[in-house]
């Protein structure tokens, strides 16, 4: 016990690294997720074709694989470098792996909530003189993102727990913080797993109540 | 075709698979006129109607719109889309917003009104349609009457030169046609052009300039109120009528 107060301060900024790893990546999953969706609904075979095939390989494609590809692949071999800081490079490698990732899912979520709305709503849509992407934005999106809070929110309680796997590109979150106390503090191995195993819940259930709210008070009635 | 036709349908022919639902259909809408279409289920009747704003595509023949022709989808089309309104069945409100926003939303995102005057004219035509008061509430907490009311303003806040009403009153309680059937009557005598699929006889020969009547996707016959349900020419119109006036 005295491990986790002895280290509060380190363990608090590796679960404040958590946070950033999980905002950063779910604001870029629900803006690339929504324009997978609105791709995969579009009227031109190219466009539902390329993000079909993104989600399909995304989705199938184990995170840790999509982390290291962004890591090794597009930071290491092809030398993308978004920072000079290494850790603020790899930072933002591992969001772009967690949102290419994440995003599959969302978009997934998101053509299942266009399932649910009716086909009249476009089509009084388009009477009034709205375009294909006015449609989207304006009247079919906001519906079925409303349809699917509550999916929505088990992807980004999922993402949180994901980002335990930015380990392998090298970001020191939670999960690092975790593995250098337990070889530390060897005898206290249980109450560190608990610590952090708390610290997680602490992220992720306010995150559920949340979206269980939400659903609640944006579902649209019919 | 003369400058008076705002509608005209040439030939038009549509399948569903085997099924010939629009069959060699020639049309034409005068401007300010009232046209009726009644007929039998699965006459063509709906098909028609959502073939003239491209809701429903055709294989063959032509449609123009104020001279234009159909165009395909796009950009063009949105635009003449824009002029021709339409009212459901289903009344189709778009439910996550509110009856105002219904009426405004078109005229802000189409016409590109500033939203201070787009509030304006809606306010004035919920008003004019009776349901004023309800402008703040959402479509799923008004009667299908009322719903199918600010559809109607939601249609005219675009100014269109064509109003098409695809059986406006068939999803309504029977105590709610009238108030309706009410409002279109009076767009009807203000000038209006509309083109009506419906099963209201009575609104009919209120209304109508000219009856249109369809069975197996063809245009039967056609002539004003008083000469179809006085003395329809066709045998089919003879006994449709027999079937439904009778009680």
């Amino acid at each position: 016990m005295e491990a986790l107060l002895f280290e509060r301060d380190t363990i608090l900024a590796a679960f404040w690294m958590t946070v950033r790893l999980t905002a950063v990546s779910a604001l870029g999953s629900l803006v690339l997720g929504t324009l997978l969706a609105a791709m995969r609904v579009a009227p031109l075979t190219t466009l539902r074709g390329a993000a079909n095939v993104y989600v399909t390989v995304a989705r199938n494609t184990p995170l840790t694989l999509v982390l290291l590809f962004t890591g090794l692949g597009i930071g290491a071999n092809l030398g993308l470098t978004l920072s000079d800081d290494l850790a603020t490079n790899n930072f933002w490698l591992a969001c772009i792996g967690l949102t290419a990732y994440t995003a599959a899912f969302v978009c997934e979520a998101l053509r299942s909530g266009l399932n649910t709305v009716p086909v009249g709503q476009a089509e009084a849509a388009r009477s009034l003189g709205l375009g294909f992407v006015k449609t989207l934005a304006l009247i079919t999106l906001p519906q079925a993102f409303r349809a699917v809070v509550a999916p929505l929110g088990s992807i980004m309680i999922a993402l949180t727990k994901n980002t335990t796997i930015a380990l392998v590109v090298g970001v020191s979150e939670a999960s690092v913080r975790m593995r250098e106390m337990i070889e530390t503090y060897g005898d206290q191995v249980i109450e560190i797993f608990l610590g952090f195993a708390a610290g997680f819940v602490l992220l992720c259930l306010p995150m559920g109540l949340l979206f269980g709210w939400l659903s609640r008070r944006m579902a649209v009635s019919r | 075709m003369t400058d008076a036709d705002l509608i005209v349908l040439d030939q038009v022919n549509k399948r569903y698979g085997d099924l010939h639902v629009l069959r060699n259909v020639s049309l034409r809408v005068r401007r300010g006129e009232v046209v009726v279409i009644i007929g039998p289920s699965g006459a063509g009747k709906s098909t028609l109607c959502r073939a003239i704003n491209r809701l429903e595509t055709i294989d063959s023949g032509t449609i123009t719109v104020d001279g234009t022709p159909l165009p395909e989808e796009g950009r063009a089309l949105a635009r003449l889309r824009a002029e021709v309104g339409m009212v459901f069945q289903s009344f189709n409100l778009f439910a996550h917003k509110t009856v105002l926003d219904n009426v405004v939303l078109g005229q802000v995102h189409v016409l590109g009104k500033p939203r201070a005057a787009a509030e304006a004219t809606a306010r004035a035509l919920l008003e004019r349609v009776g349901i004023g008061a309800q402008a703040a509430k959402f479509p799923a907490q008004l009667s299908g009457g009322q719903q199918q009311r600010v559809a109607i303003a939601r249609a005219l806040a675009m100014e269109p030169k064509v109003i098409l009403f695809d059986e406006p009153t068939s999803a309504l309680d029977p105590e709610m046609v009238n108030e309706v059937l009410d409002v279109m009557t009076s767009l009807a005598r203000e000038g209006m052009t509309m083109v009506v699929v419906t099963h209201e006889m009575g609104f009919a020969r209120r209304a109508a300039d000219r009856v249109v009547f369809m069975a197996d996707g063809e245009i039967v016959e056609q002539a004003g109120p008083e000469t179809f349900f006085g003395s329809p020419s066709s045998q089919r119109a003879q006994s449709f009528l027999d079937k439904i006036l009778i009680h």
